[in-house]
């Protein structure tokens, strides 16, 4: 029978202490034990970039993180790009303005995932912001627009 | 939650994950990175009692060169490889072949040392340590020992490792002046498994020191021994390429899946070997890629 644990996280500035089954991913404890559920649940298993958060500041996927491993190091998830009420992240107003989606659902996961590919510096041509978003999928197929809006807010920021 | 119960002790020195395997034996699994482990346990591929968490051991990370090898550390992520200036020069066989696997949020997370171990088929890292004779070490109870990537890779999911031991580093030796290095991956979507891919090097100029390693074609990477002495004798001319991709037939042991039957596998692990030839030879006849049919 599996032991539960205690484990603090640091989400978006904010401690949360949790004890939980260790089989609990960190995109279930975002979800089902903090209601932040902003961080979308699409595969669950590696290949839609949906769950897409910053932990330590680099984009990974929250379903294949267990929550027991991001303990102690600072997460940012959707909720924690801009300010409740406050102004949008460039990312964010970028896609508005492009349109850059249609159902949406994947739309977290290409936000957090845009702000770290522009990060990373590797949003410098059309080419290249497809090949580092490669592992964010849109069913919908709005990715003509999601390239224009993280080609624009690589721009701003540059 | 998908996964079979299991435990979970995050350790903070080898020690302690030595001790902690040493207690727990076949019941205990490595977690480096997760980004196989975990999905294996959520389709309950794996039932481990407990996972060992040794992302929290510092010194397990890092790379260095000294005496003409790299030392490449088992929690050394993806990301860390595409990104260092080191391995970019002298290891560019790796800086090219991490770049395909999965996307830039699993390459975050992905360990060499993970990625080693777990020994997927399809995994290229595999394959580019066999082409680079790399030495992978280990440590156990009783201390460390060296493994050669060609005795490492024992089968489907299976290594030399031992229940009790721990993959700690990788060391490398560094490019040589004139070494030259091939990478070429087929899948069907960018970012997939492949469904067959080729790692090669040579040493110098010449085919003398060829080393070929293949993935996604059987059970483990596989070293093509008889393609790479078939362009040793004939050198990289149209002859020797011909020879070499006829003897792929008795080096490799291509298995089918949802993906590839064997017979098409065979097929691409020649025009891989072309495509290889071309990057690697590119003045010599054997390097024109053949047709697709």
């Amino acid at each position: 029978m599996t032991t539960e644990i205690t484990i603090e996280l640091d989400i978006n500035g904010r401690s949360e202490t949790l004890t939980l089954d260790p089989r609990v991913t960190l995109l279930d404890a975002l979800r089902e034990h903090l209601g932040l559920t902003g961080t979308k649940k699409g595969c669950d298993q590696g290949q839609c970039g949906a769950c897409t958060v910053h932990v330590d500041g680099a984009r990974v996927l929250s379903c294949l993180t267990l929550a027991a491993q991001a303990a102690g190091r600072p997460v940012t998830t959707i909720e924690g790009l801009s300010a409740p009420g406050g102004e949008l992240h460039p990312v964010q107003a970028a896609f508005l303005e492009h349109d850059a989606f249609q159902c949406g659902y994947c739309t977290p996961g290409q936000i957090m995932s845009a702000v770290a590919c522009i990060r990373e510096g590797h949003a410098g041509s059309d080419e290249e912001i497809r090949e580092y978003m490669a592992g964010n999928l849109c069913r919908c197929g709005a990715y003509p627009h999601i390239v224009a809006a993280v080609r624009q807010a690589a721009e701003m920021a540059s | 939650m998908k996964a079979p119960d299991f435990d979970y002790v995050r350790v903070r020195s080898l020690d302690e994950a030595l001790a902690a395997l040493a207690a727990h034996g076949e019941g205990a699994r490595i977690l480096a990175g997760g980004q196989s482990l975990v999905p294996a346990l959520n389709l309950r591929l794996l039932a481990p009692e407990i996972l060992v968490d040794i992302g929290g051991i510092a010194d397990l990370s890092g790379i260095a060169l000294a005496d003409g090898t790299i030392r490449i550390g088992a929690m050394t992520r993806h990301a860390d490889l595409e990104r260092s200036p080191e391995i970019a020069r002298h290891v560019p066989l790796l800086a090219r072949a991490v770049r395909e696997i999965g996307h830039p949020a699993i390459r975050n997370r992905g360990t060499i040392g993970g990625s080693l171990a777990h020994a997927d088929p399809a995994s290229e890292l595999p394959a580019c340590v066999l082409a680079l004779e790399a030495r992978i070490v280990a440590r156990g109870p009783s201390g460390e020992r060296t493994i050669a990537a060609s005795d490492f890779f024992r089968g489907l999911y299976e290594t030399a490792l031992g229940p009790d031991e721990i993959l700690v580093r990788i060391e490398i030796p560094a490019a040589a002046a004139g070494e030259r290095f091939a990478f070429h991956e087929l899948a069907r979507r960018h970012g997939d498994y492949a469904m067959a891919g080729i790692a090669a090097l040579a040493r110098d100029t010449g085919a003398a020191t060829l080393r070929i390693a293949y993935f996604g074609i059987g059970s483990r990477p596989m070293l093509a021994a008889g393609a790479a002495a078939a362009l040793r004798d004939h050198g990289a001319s149209e002859a020797g390429a011909a020879a070499a991709v006829r003897a792929l037939g008795a080096d490799l042991e291509p298995q089918s899946d949802l993906q590839a039957s064997a017979a098409l596998r065979m097929h691409l692990a020649g025009v891989l070997l072309r495509r290889a030839l071309k990057d690697l030879f590119p003045d010599a006849a054997g390097g024109r890629e053949e047709e697709i049919a």
